[in-house]
């Protein structure tokens, strides 16, 4: 099980051929309360960079990109009833969805946990 | 965020702000607190207890001058020089067509007129009361901040410090001491809760907010609370919900439109909007409950039967309500409450239904009223 992130603050947990992605502790103070996430339904095909989520603070709604390209196998239920989660857990329970990963090359160009801190300690 | 060129003006609390870990944003040409502990939380504070709020970038002006309230009649739909002293009074500048260039407060107190204007439009407001006026001294005051207190312990929290508040009742003001500063208190506010406006000078505006941040009903409070709360008030916000394009009969303001005033018109773009007042408007500012939690913003269409029939001014997530509500423009004949309608958003059409505002009840110690 290996932890990535981008420059956009999404971080992506890969465990086999499937991968969870969630926005960072550092994206979510940034955006303030969530109080709305609308995630891609089970079998949308996401690619790198591109729209995956819409997630909506009190004060704006924000993109979310795909961390990689792939295929949406499951959208977080519970983000529906308590999107606050993704505050209060961004990187645990406050997941927004999952999916396979569509071409394991695409990983290379994510950070690691230690290289995603230091890019946000000098923003 | 943050990329605007020109040089922002700082408040003259800029330097408090800062220290209580507010994080600042470019509003109104000013650099402002947006939130402190965030947005939700603040919300809740005040609808529960009391919040100060830094409002030093809204224009305070001084009209004196022996006909100033009838002079003032000549922008303002309001019944000016019926207004008895220590009394405030919410009124709009108007262009010829009766679209409204601005809104505001106006007082009259002992002398003179206190006028309190939106901070983006501050300036030329000012040049319009100067071109309007003639005879008539129209003073902007930069050297003096505006703080507000809001909540239902506001009063509880500045009686304490400035005694007598207590006894001013909704849209009544008076002078009053505070800190050994001589203050300007009005019962008024853009929240919904009881609370007070306090006009204090510049240099004595961080000691003061210290004081009043120092009782225990009071936490700091920044403009994302202030909207979302006027947004649950229903009070509309100048620029998004109120425009030139706009009068206040569409506006659903028409009780700014005081009696005499309709009697006699003599206003800008009296013809117009008497007209509306007896015939209806073609639209009307309208409040929407969404259906589900998606919040709505600004520019959203809004549909009915397959067609655009207007837009959303005004929207998101209102926290005391814990639901998404929004205001829109709709033509007037789906105008009533009940009204079901839709709204678009990313492609999707949302249900929505026409509400009576405000959405949260408001709490005001009105005159008369039982304590």
């Amino acid at each position: 099980m290996t932890l990535y992130f981008t420059k956009d603050h999404e971080w992506v947990r890969v465990d086999g051929d499937t991968a969870t992605v969630g926005i960072t502790d550092y994206a979510q103070g940034q955006l303030g309360d969530v109080v709305f996430v609308e995630n891609p339904a089970a079998g949308a095909a996401l690619a790198q960079g591109k729209e995956a989520a819409v997630v909506e603070s009190v004060k704006a709604a924000s993109d979310v990109y795909a961390p990689i390209s792939g295929t949406v196998t499951e959208a977080n239920a519970a983000l529906e009833g308590e999107p606050a989660l993704v505050n209060t857990a961004p990187e645990g329970e406050g997941w927004f969805f999952r999916m396979t990963v569509g071409n394991p090359g695409e990983l290379d160009a994510l950070m690691s946990e230690s290289a995603y801190r230091d890019y946000v300690a000098g923003l | 965020m943050g990329d605007t060129p020109e040089t922002l003006e700082l408040l003259p609390l800029d330097a408090l702000h800062r220290r209580l870990g507010a994080r600042m944003v470019p509003f109104a040409g000013y650099s402002m607190p947006i939130q402190y502990e965030g947005i939700v939380a603040e919300h809740n504070w005040t609808r529960t207890a009391a919040g100060l709020f830094d409002v030093s970038h809204m224009g305070q002006v001084i009209l004196t001058g022996d006909s100033a309230d009838a002079a003032l009649e000549a922008l303002i739909p309001g019944d000016i020089i019926g207004l008895k002293t220590g009394c405030l009074r919410y009124s709009m500048l108007l262009d010829a067509q009766g679209g409204i260039l601005d809104d505001l407060m106006v007082t009259r107190r002992e002398g003179d007129l206190y006028l309190v204007v939106n901070g983006a439009m501050k300036h030329s407001d000012i040049a319009i009361l100067k071109a309007g006026l003639p005879g008539v001294d129209v003073a902007y005051r930069p050297d003096l901040a505006l703080l507000a207190l809001q909540g239902p312990t506001a009063v509880d929290a500045l009686e304490r410090l400035a005694p007598g508040v207590a006894a001013l009742s909704f849209m009544r003001a008076g002078t009053f001491t505070l800190a050994g500063t001589s203050v300007w208190v009005s019962r008024s506010g853009y929240t919904g809760e009881d609370g007070f406006e306090i006009s204090v000078p510049a240099a004595d505006a961080e000691r003061i907010a210290e004081l009043l941040l120092a009782q225990p009903e009071v936490k700091p409070i920044g403009l994302g609370a202030r909207d979302s709360l006027r947004l649950e008030a229903g009070l509309p916000l100048y620029g998004h919900d109120l425009t030139p394009e706009t009068t206040p009969v569409e506006a659903s303001l028409a009780f700014a439109i005081s009696k005499r005033r309709k009697a006699e018109g003599g206003f800008p773009g009296a013809d117009r909007v008497l007209k509306q007042l007896l015939d209806g408007p073609a639209k009307k500012r309208v409040g929407l409950k969404i259906d589900g939690r998606q919040p709505v913003r600004e520019g959203a269409p809004v549909v009915h039967d397959g067609a655009n029939v207007g837009a959303v001014t005004s929207g998101g997530h209102g926290p005391a309500l814990n639901a998404p509500i929004a205001m829109a423009y709709v033509p007037a004949a789906l105008a009533g409450d009940g009204q079901r309608l839709q709204l678009e958003v990313r492609g999707k059409l949302l249900d929505a239904t026409v509400v009576p505002m405000p959405f949260f009840p408001k709490n005001y110690v009105r005159q008369g009223a039982k304590a």
